[in-house]
């Protein structure tokens, strides 16, 4: 053989070797677009946003994994994400293809079933942002694109067969603190954001794109300006720099044709430095898709002090009620207070509400609005030293609840026992600053006297709207939850980075697993091939890191747990 | 920003040297991003601090009059400042990146490095937290250290800024001070990165 052919057998033998690099970088060969009839009703072995459905259940009918065999699960493959801080969102599966997003708004696409890199799409963000949330929580599918929110507050729409970017919006302005962590909605053709960034005095907004074009459909304010329907609960200019974030994706009625969300605190904190009701804040707001016109609210509570952001939308579940169903939304609140709503075309009426943790701050609720009156000694104002119960962080923080319509419970990750201590501080407002209203080197997190725990598992039964089982952790808990046809419920959130199942109809624990870090990620399942498998990213940051440190100074101890993102994909040992 | 002496130290500043460079690097994608970075460094409003710079307050009431080592109250609390150019009067706040902190100490309280960073006893430091980019905007007296809210990683400002707490995984970057003519002035720029660093 001469020196020539060597040569050439050597590319050959060179190319060959790089060809399944090649294929990696080529991206997917076939991709089952996503429509809306898909979104309406997602076929069972997919999880095609979120929650997995509109109604925001967090529910999967996969039942191949159940209470019998789930000492079986074991991970069948893993990724390391290379960022370190809060990974929160779910992985995202259409016909084998998964999606996830990471903290520093990276998108990974994979096979599903074997783990294979399909493309990977990494943002440059400016080096002057400010990344006092860095976490995002998933992308929206829509035809053949990903749709994700950006820290730097653009929304972008990827191609799902190569990661390349369509288009890329600005929604807001990053430098005043505007910017995207939750995963859009998508409905009718339109991917629906909401503002991050009520600590900065921004003024929150949902904003809609063409989900082809990019082109804004639509952008209703949380906070009404002059001559709008309940401008009038805001005094002076304090509307401008109220705050009434939206942190976190809706749920969507077909049927109405509304999306519902979950509306952020006031800012600054103090309740005397934004007298009023403050409409929409801490609310559920009903919104049509179409038009974005406010077809109904309620606020849980008015005039909040407590940072009591109320960021989850509520879970659409018909429950009986008086001998008949009703339409309802159900929210377990930061407030501490779990909340029955009745959902219409044209309203939202209150029907219940109950604390589900130990609060002191209502003194009453009006058995007809809900409206809560309040303990004064409670309420934080400027110049004020209060204690208040539970803490800023609430009974149940962003992390979403679950519903089973298989057991009809309703499964709520909170945290008992914790109490804020804050002194309200006049503090002027500057685009892009913290703008708070309090001593920040004076709070505190407490603990209620006597505890012997923190976090919880709470069980809820929808049909009496009486707790029925609660699993405690001795630490917080800051665990998604995700619950399966298999009459299992998946969570981690807690320090000591397991990954766990219960049985959903008594709570007893029948798994664990210890990954590499703590886990404040959505849980997902999903099948392919007939294997259904549960997904869930691993890496410890935002506030549950923030808690972390807080309790860490109160007990005066040292907690490490260590940063760096999983993800982790399991199914039974064959 | 790195320390520029850090940065080109045993490198020759020549042309042509630059010259290849650009030729090469305009073959790597994202090079373009790039220039267009060091571009707006390049207005003056937005450049580092720079050697021989001045400082005027960032807040308040007397936002952006030059401070004298005088108005900085000895043991704290730091008062946030922006750099001028001395010749033009221009105020580098065209960068949020471009906030210092001083803070006066007794000089026999700070460690050896800081004391040669710092002039009569005050040091400087970048105002933005090395974890994730937020402001360093509190001050807890009893401890005379910096922390930064979003996260609460602490700082040692008697010590180079070292880490004390929390999730930051380096130093604020310092800036060297010098006392010319009874005035406050930058010695260098920047030692250290500013901010946070994408993974």
């Amino acid at each position: 053989m001469s020196a020539n052919h060597l040569l050439r057998l050597a590319a050959v033998i060179i190319i060959i070797g790089l060809l399944p690099v090649v294929s990696v970088a080529q991206g997917i060969a076939t991709y089952s677009p996503v429509t809306d009839q898909r979104l309406l009703k997602p076929e069972p072995q997919n999880w095609l946003m979120y929650r997995g459905t509109y109604d925001g259940w967090g529910y999967s009918p996969l039942d191949k994994i159940n209470a019998a065999n789930v000492k079986k699960l074991v991970p069948v493959w893993s990724l390391s994400t290379g960022v370190i801080e809060g990974h929160q969102a779910p992985p995202i599966v259409n016909e084998g293809v998964m999606f996830i997003t990471t903290p520093q708004n990276q998108v990974f696409a994979l096979d599903a079933k074997t783990g294979d890199l399909l493309w990977r799409h990494k943002r440059e963000l400016p080096d002057d942002i400010i990344l006092i949330h860095p976490t995002n929580r998933g992308v929206g599918l829509y035809d053949d694109k990903v749709y994700f929110g950006t820290l730097d507050c653009h929304l972008v729409a990827l191609d799902a067969k190569t990661g390349q970017v369509v288009w890329d919006k600005t929604v807001g302005d990053y430098k005043q603190a505007y910017y995207i962590t939750m995963a859009p909605l998508v409905a009718k053709g339109k991917i629906i954001v909401g503002m991050s960034g009520g600590e900065y005095g921004i003024r929150g907004y949902i904003a809609t794109f063409d989900a082809k074009t990019g082109e804004e459909v639509w952008k209703t304010y949380t906070i009404p300006g002059p001559g709008e329907p309940g401008h009038e609960t805001w005094s002076g200019d304090t509307w401008k720099t109220g705050a009434v974030s939206v942190w976190i994706t809706g749920h969507y009625d077909p049927q109405f044709n509304l999306t519902y969300w979950g509306t952020g605190n006031t800012g600054p904190w103090p309740a005397d430095a934004h007298p009023g009701d403050n409409l929409y804040a801490t609310s559920v707001i009903a919104l049509e898709a179409d038009t974005g016109k406010l077809k109904g609210y309620h606020q849980y509570h008015w005039n909040d002090s407590w940072d009591w952001d109320e960021v989850a939308a509520p879970l659409l579940i018909d429950v009986p009620r008086d001998g008949r169903s009703i339409k309802a939304l159900v929210h377990p609140a930061r407030s501490g207070y779990l909340w029955l709503l009745e959902r219409t075309a044209e309203a939202i009426k209150f029907v219940e509400g109950k604390p589900y943790v130990k609060q002191d701050v209502f003194a009453s609720i009006d058995p007809t609005t809900g409206r809560p009156t309040y303990n004064e000694d409670r309420k934080v104002g400027l110049n004020k030293a209060v204690t208040f119960c539970p803490s800023l962080w609430g009974g149940k923080d962003w992390t979403p609840a679950a519903y089973s319509p298989q057991t009809g419970y309703l499964y709520i990750p909170a945290n008992e026992n914790l109490c804020s201590y804050l002194v309200g501080k006049e503090t002027p407002y500057e685009p892009g600053k913290l703008f708070l209203g309090i001593d920040r080197t004076a709070t505190k997190l407490l603990m209620a006297e006597g505890a012997k725990h923190i976090g919880e598992l709470q069980a809820w039964d929808m049909k009496t709207f009486q707790k029925v089982w609660t699993h405690q952790f001795k630490w917080q808990n800051w665990g998604p939850v995700l619950t399966t046809a298999g009459g299992l419920v998946f969570l981690g959130g807690t320090s000591d980075r397991y990954f766990r199942a219960f049985d959903a109809n008594t709570g007893t624990p029948l798994w664990e697993y210890r990954t590499n870090s703590g886990i404040t990620a959505v849980p997902t399942s999903y099948a392919v091939d007939g294997v259904q498998y549960i997904a869930v990213q691993s890496g410890w940051g935002v506030d549950a890191q923030r808690m972390q440190a807080r309790l860490d100074t109160l007990l005066g101890s040292s907690t490490i747990v260590p940063q760096g993102g999983v993800l982790w994909v399991f199914a039974l040992r064959e | 920003m790195e320390n520029k002496a850090n940065n080109d130290a045993g490198f020759p500043r020549c042309f042509a040297r630059r010259t290849v460079l650009q030729v090469v690097l305009g073959l790597v994608p994202g090079w373009p991003l790039l220039k267009g970075a060091r571009a707006q460094e390049s207005v003056p409003h937005q450049t580092r601090p720079q050697e021989g710079d001045r400082f005027v307050f960032a807040t308040g009431e007397r936002k952006g009059n030059l401070i004298a080592p005088a108005d900085l109250p000895s043991g704290g609390p730091p008062v946030t400042a922006y750099p001028m150019d001395p010749h033009s009067r221009i105020v580098r706040d065209g960068s949020r990146l471009n906030q210092v902190l001083l803070i006066h100490f007794e000089p026999e309280a700070l460690a050896r490095d800081t004391r040669l960073r710092a002039a009569a006893g005050i040091v400087a430091y970048s105002a933005i937290c090395t974890h994730a980019g937020c402001d360093v905007s509190d001050w807890k007296d009893h401890t005379k250290t910096l922390m930064c809210f979003c996260h609460f990683s602490e700082f040692d400002p008697r010590d180079s800024a070292r880490v004390l707490d929390g999730p930051a995984p380096r130093r604020l970057a310092a800036l060297p001070l010098k006392v010319v003519d009874g005035g406050l002035v930058a010695a260098g720029e920047f030692i250290g990165r500013v901010g946070f660093q994408q993974g």
